[in-house]
């Protein structure tokens, strides 16, 4: 990437942010690996990096290199959406580098203190033990200061320059995200008072907040890679907005069917988490088939060129929208009723919809945000895929719905043995994790695991040359 | 130029986005009012009086705990000090912790709560999950404290040498892997006796809490698979 094109400070900072978030990324990928060598290898590094330690990096990582994304690729469109530079770039810079210092003093932290004494200090220092939130609370306070400045920032600029609806629904939606870590930050002896409100940061954050933020990139991008009409766009994000919010906020109840909270979860959680699926695939589908059919075949008449402006960017988000309605959508539809759930709930079943989901609805997207940073970087009119972007693709996208359909059927004969016919003991427990087909469930997912690992290198291959090859139109 | 429609109207879309958001968060606030107080960690008087709590006072301990099918409920539910009439707690048979039975609501609270605070400076959740929730690498902990591996006949409790399930279970807790239990082993954490102590008494509590029936069958089901 010799040449910088980029003359926004807001879209230089942005790429920082993409950078960290894909060294992250491989970090996630790395320590994901090792807990899956531990599941069909036990003796792998026991008692120097044992599974708690390496799930804990597996899943903090994969969250912060998620928020660094988000937070590019808020940076990155604030100057396209409000047409004027973003204000505060000298703290969004600073705040960078204290956020980035902050994280790894912590993995460092996780890796070589991994735990403490029963006290406060090591709540406030070392971890808090709960999982996704694990980070201590130092490190809780240094994010909330620092997502504040990124709010400041994206406020400051919005109300100056041009509010798009994009712009709207981001300074709605990351105001709620911030708002909503606090309720994750207290402590307290009642172990089911605490999970209510964990699940009020995880839940309103993966399930409500998150999929409104994809929402309005998923618009941005159908606005600048193939030019579909805003007006078309951003009417189908406030129906996705209404949808999402109207489905995602009460959904929280199927997390409440099982942890002392009363049983009118039940319903409310199974009725509002029923719906959450709707939303996830319509607007992307709908712009597409609409600009498909009208608007782009007329562009493309009489031309050489594609009217996709970006091919391997576009072809992420396009994933995206799949993705997210197959692991979000119908793999949590799955186990979503309590009369499932009362099964499922704690076993493989989970884990598999939150590798899809996770992937499926935001890795893909903020993927196709760096594609598109390194078309604008190397300043490329219509970036066309290489070999690399599709193997990188095909081997992530691959990989992962690998793991999935491997952690699936892992978590059947979890349902079955571990917890219909064994009834959920020590006993029954291991007699599942024995079950042939649990073994090789394991097997396959870290067989996938090392593909969409390799998958990930030439990804990162490819964003750093894809640049400088020479068939794009520039 | 066409009738302009409502259903085509941006700012239509986006008033009734922001109705529907305002009207599920305010929905979500007043269950939030409503489930809290319900979730709140009873106290001794009420044992003492046959309250029966969702989350019950930690001098829970005193007392023995059984998992019993409700008739009215459909499903399993915690039983505290044996059943009454009805099949709920009856608050009445009691039961020896660290050989004692009447520790009382500060002494119980203390030991619960360096409990809590332990299964999180040790990063339990990790491994374990707790309520069903955390990672799967190992048992869930919800019910632990009833499992038959930990009981008088259970080859858990036999392992450690101790002649009671809290005993053992603190032994354990303490020095892991000294108790090859399994190929995949749980890692020493360096936990103290006081902390192993708080966290046996954390997860008796934890067996108390109104999880609606979850896990099903817990403990019921003495090994059916290949004629165990």
């Amino acid at each position: 990437m010799a040449n910088n094109y980029l003359t926004s400070e807001s879209k230089k900072l942005a790429t920082w942010y993409f950078t960290f978030a894909a060294i992250l990324f491989g970090a996630q990928l790395l320590f994901g690996l090792v807990a899956a060598i531990q599941y069909v290898m036990p003796g792998f590094l026991f008692e120097i990096l044992d599974f708690s330690v390496a799930r804990t990096v597996h899943i903090n990582a994969l969250v912060i290199w998620m928020v660094f994304a988000m937070m590019g690729s808020v940076y990155w469109l604030l100057p396209d959406e409000t047409g004027i530079e973003t204000v505060g770039i000298g703290l969004g810079k600073l705040f960078y580098w204290v956020f980035v210092a902050a994280i790894v003093v912590v993995v460092l932290v996780y890796l070589f203190v991994q735990v403490g004494p029963a006290d406060q200090t090591t709540i406030w220092f070392i971890m808090e033990g709960r999982e996704y939130l694990e980070a201590p609370r130092w490190a809780d306070i240094g994010i909330v200061v620092v997502v504040l400045g990124f709010i400041y920032n994206l406020y400051a600029t919005g109300m100056k320059g041009k509010r798009t609806g994009i712009v709207t629904v981001l300074m709605a939606d990351m105001l709620a995200f911030a708002g909503i870590y606090l309720a994750g930050m207290g402590y307290t002896d009642n172990i089911s008072v605490d999970q209510f409100w964990w699940w009020w940061v995880i839940h309103l954050w993966v399930e409500a907040t998150w999929e409104v933020f994809v929402g309005a990139i998923a618009a941005y991008g159908l606005i600048h890679m193939i030019g579909a009409h805003r007006k078309v766009v951003e009417m189908w994000l406030w129906i996705e907005v209404a949808m999402l919010f109207g489905s995602g906020i009460l959904g929280i109840g199927h997390h409440y069917f099982w942890i002392g909270t009363p049983e009118y979860w039940w319903e409310i959680g199974a009725l509002f988490s029923a719906l959450e699926p709707l939303p996830l695939v319509a607007m992307f589908i709908h712009v597409l088939y609409d600009w498909g059919k009208q608007q782009g075949a007329q562009e493309a008449q009489g031309k050489e060129v594609s009217v996709v402006t970006n091919k391997p960017a576009f072809t992420w988000f396009v994933l995206q929208a799949f993705g997210n309605f197959l692991g979000a959508g119908v793999w949590g539809f799955f186990h979503t009723f309590p009369q499932v759930n009362l099964y499922t709930h704690g076993t493989q079943f989970t884990s598999a919809h939150g590798h899809l989901a996770f992937f499926g609805a935001y890795a893909t997207i903020l993927i196709g945000m760096f594609y598109i940073a390194v078309q604008n970087k190397n300043g490329i009119k219509v970036m066309k895929a290489t070999k690399k972007s599709i193997w990188a693709t095909c081997m992530i996208f691959g990989g992962v719905l690998g793991m999935t359909v491997a952690l699936t059927l892992a978590g059947y004969v979890q349902v079955l043995v571990s917890r219909a016919q064994m009834g959920a003991t020590w006993a029954g427990y291991f007699d599942g994790q024995a079950g042939i087909w649990f073994a090789q469930g394991m097997d396959w997912r870290l067989i996938m695991g090392v593909v969409t690992f390799i998958g990930f290198i030439i990804l990162i291959k490819d964003l750093l040359s894809i640049g400088s090859a020479t068939h794009h139109e520039r | 130029m066409a009738q302009k429609s409502v259903w085509s109207d941006n700012r239509f879309w986006q008033r009734s986005a922001s109705w529907i958001t305002g009207f599920a968060a305010m929905l979500l606030i007043w269950l939030t009012f409503d489930t809290i107080p319900q979730i709140m960690m009873g106290n001794d008087t009420d044992i003492k009086e046959g309250v029966t709590k969702r989350v019950p006072g930690p001098t829970v301990i005193n007392y023995k705990i059984t998992y019993e099918m409700s008739k009215r409920r459909g499903h399993e539910i915690p039983v505290i000090g044996g059943a009454n009439a009805e099949g709920t707690s009856s608050f009445q048979e009691k039961e020896l912790f660290f050989g004692r039975d009447d520790w009382s609501q500060e002494e119980a609270m203390e030991m619960l709560a360096l409990g809590k605070l332990a299964s999180q400076a040790k990063n339990c959740m990790n491994c374990h999950t707790l309520l069903g929730n955390g990672a799967y690498y190992a048992p869930d902990l919800t019910k632990s404290w009833l499992d038959p591996m930990w009981g008088p006949e259970g080859p858990l409790q036999a392992m450690t040498g101790k002649s009671t399930k809290e005993e053992a279970m603190a032994e354990f807790l303490i020095n892991p892997s000294q108790y090859p239990t399994h190929a995949r082993m749980m890692p020493k954490l360096g936990i103290t006796a006081a902390e192993a102590k708080g966290l046996v008494a954390f997860l008796k509590h934890m067996s108390t809490i109104d999880t609606n029936g979850f896990p099903r069958n817990f403990g019921k089901i003495k090994g059916a698979v290949h004629g165990k």
